[in-house]
């Protein structure tokens, strides 16, 4: 049995001109006991929503969310075993670190001396060792965000929730505070439900991850299959750089389908059930072409460096959108103006179930 | 170096007009009513230059019973002034703490139409106002007249010329004063602080003592220091509406200078409120510190 259970979750909310919508609309969802969730979507799908349903703060309108079988709508957010790590991190600015970090133990009534211990042991686990005397105020971000992990995890939840713990961080921390939210969860062995708009980080956390649009999911699957093999467009163009070619199948063979796109360009794709005469919209990503020889003619119109690569804008000679393409950075890369011909695996190209 | 020099010639004559004005206005008052304190007062008023310690000796027991006599009734009404004060500031903060939640959380038009009915008693004169609370208290007043006709009493409700009435007006007076810090403090309190609280496992009752309390206390202390103060002082609230057993030491004060003509005593008496006000504040503003040392 899964840990946590969505069935079904609705929450409505009025807009100021009385209006209603929907922030969660019929949401789904099981969760592992020891899995990496990432809620992954725009801002206003729901994913925060969805989230303070979990910890109590939000009260669904229909369906259930249960905890080991047990519904949790009569539990109030302090009766709930979950614990969450907050976007703005919510550090109590008038205690220090360590009463910060033991708060949950302190209100449970646990004696000085194994809140002490249960203290030194959480600051360890987040790389903090020392720092209890000090106030928040006399703390970096980075510093802040693990003192506001070490305070959720401290109480041993059975399940942390994070909300977009790690937006305000700059890049290089953001990226580390990934890696160490891994472990980190991996050591302790509970499930995570994080929420965030930024595809990387959903990438690379993530056992799975719940692309949400409009309080509605859109596909759950690991990073590879939401990257790879993404459900429609909406996934497609959420989830990192893509191309997405609108194409009608000319002819079927030996399991290949050629097919067309309105303006003439032609691309393999592996045929699956595909009729001759069949609309579908196909997927490549950048890094799915390599410059060639031969394949589709075009014309460089712009050329972005971003260190290692290239990131091309590429125009097809035949007309239509232009193709995004990352290529390695050489002595001999190709140029705003230069022709180049773009190929691919014919295995690359992911047909969308659904444009 | 030219700008450091320039800034602070613009400064200096920045302050200078206040300085002058809290020096004059201010500062040579209150060293007046200090000298004053000491001096002998004069037989038909006035001050007499002579250094003259019985005023004080009136107050604290060391009178020699023939020029002045010692007479406990005034350090009565100053702890009676203080107790007052007290009560003033308990209930005007017990009244404004939840008003203050309330407001902060409404939208923002509806909030400053209440901060707007707040100030609202200040377009009007403070003696008008009290007069009204005269006529809503009296026996045969608002009050009593919708009690009776209710059913709720047969006799009047002898509030008028109590106590009671005196601390009533002094919280009408003072609950803008308290309301305005307090509000400041509520509606700065990031709501997640306490949402992260409830995570925490803490119940309502603890989020509020370990979380919202320490954090609303500057708005809380802020508030109290403001009532308190004038609230030791007043003499217009009981003049109006406390009667004999309403008396406070700010009466006593004002009739010393207009009705006694003891200058010297009505200087005494002060300097004591003031000694006492600011014994008072230095020790809760310790206290406050202690607190905050506590949970640091």
């Amino acid at each position: 049995m899964a840990l946590l259970e969505i069935r079904n979750a609705r929450r409505d909310f009025v807009t100021p001109e009385g209006g209603k919508f929907a922030a969660l609309d019929g949401i789904d969802l099981d969760i592992g006991a020891h899995e990496f969730v990432t809620l992954l979507g725009p801002s206003g799908c729901g994913k925060t929503t969805l989230l303070r349903s979990i910890s109590g703060f939000e009260t669904l309108d229909g369906g259930a969310i249960l905890l080991d079988g047990t519904d949790l709508a009569a539990l109030p957010p302090f009766r709930r075993p979950v614990n969450t790590v907050f976007q703005s991190y919510a550090l109590f600015s008038h205690m220090t670190v360590a009463r910060n970090v033991g708060y949950a133990l302190e209100v449970r009534g646990e004696d000085r001396a194994s809140r002490e211990r249960a203290v030194a042991e959480a600051l360890e686990k987040v790389g903090l060792t020392g720092m209890g005397a000090r106030k928040p105020s006399q703390l970096s971000g980075g510093q802040r965000q693990r003192v506001a992990l070490a305070r959720a995890i401290i109480g041993k939840p059975r399940l942390l929730l994070l909300d977009e713990p790690l937006s305000a961080l700059d890049r290089n921390l953001r990226q580390q505070m990934q890696i160490e939210l891994k472990t980190l969860q991996n050591t302790l062995g509970i499930a995570f439900i994080f929420v965030t708009h930024d595809q990387e980080e959903a990438l690379t956390m993530s056992d799975r991850i719940v692309v949400m649009r409009a309080g509605q999911i859109e596909q759950i699957g690991t990073p590879r299959a939401i990257y790879r093999h993404p459900k429609n467009r909406f996934v497609a163009e959420f989830i990192g750089e893509t191309n997405l070619f609108a194409l009608t199948i000319d002819r079927i063979e030996a399991g290949q389908a050629m097919a067309r796109t309105a303006e003439g360009l032609e691309l393999l794709l592996p045929a699956g059930a595909a009729k001759v005469g069949d609309k579908a919209v196909a997927v490549l990503r950048p890094a799915d072409f390599t410059l060639s020889d031969q394949g589709i003619a075009a014309t460089v119109t712009k050329a972005v460096y971003l260190g290692s690569d290239l990131h091309l804008f590429v125009q097809p000679a035949v007309g239509g959108a232009e193709i995004r393409v990352t290529a390695r950075d050489s002595a001999s890369a190709p140029k705003e103006g230069t022709k180049v011909h773009l190929a691919y695996d014919p295995a690359a190209p992911h047909v969308l179930e659904a444009a | 170096m030219m700008a450091i020099r320039r800034q602070t010639l613009v400064l200096a004559t920045l302050l200078t007009p206040v300085t002058l004005f809290l020096g004059v206005f201010f500062l040579l008052p209150l060293l007046i009513i200090a000298l004053f304190s000491v001096l002998t007062p004069g037989l038909y008023g006035g001050v007499e230059w002579a250094f003259y310690h019985w005023n004080y000796g009136r107050i604290f027991g060391w009178a020699d019973d023939i020029i002045e006599v010692y007479e406990p009734i005034y350090l009565q009404i100053l702890m009676r002034s203080l107790g007052f004060a007290a009560l003033t500031v308990l209930l005007c903060l017990i009244l404004c703490y939840p008003v203050a939640f309330w407001v902060s959380r409404l939208p923002h038009r509806w909030r400053m139409f209440f901060l707007f009915l707040i100030t609202l008693p200040f377009f009007s004169s403070l003696i008008v106002r009290l007069y009204a609370w005269l006529l809503i208290l009296k026996p045969s007043g608002i009050l009593n007249t919708v009690l009776i006709g209710v059913g709720a009493i047969s006799e009047p409700l002898e509030i008028l010329y109590t106590p009671a009435a005196v601390v009533l007006g002094m919280v009408y007076v003072m609950v803008p004063f308290m309301f305005l810090p307090l509000y400041s403090a509520v509606d700065n309190l990031d709501r997640a602080l306490i949402e992260a609280s409830m995570d925490l496992g803490a119940t309502r009752l603890q989020t509020f003592l370990k979380v919202v309390l320490p954090q609303t206390l500057p708005g809380i202390l802020g508030g109290a220091v403001i009532v308190f103060i004038p609230s030791v002082g007043n003499f217009i609230v009981p003049d109006v509406l406390g009667g004999a057993k309403g008396l406070m030491i700010g009466n006593l004060v004002e009739q010393q200078f207009l009705s006694a003509r003891n200058w010297p005593f009505g200087s005494a008496l002060s300097m004591i409120v003031m000694a006492v006000v600011l014994a008072v504040l230095l020790g809760s503003m310790a206290a406050a510190k202690r607190k905050g040392g506590q949970n640091a």
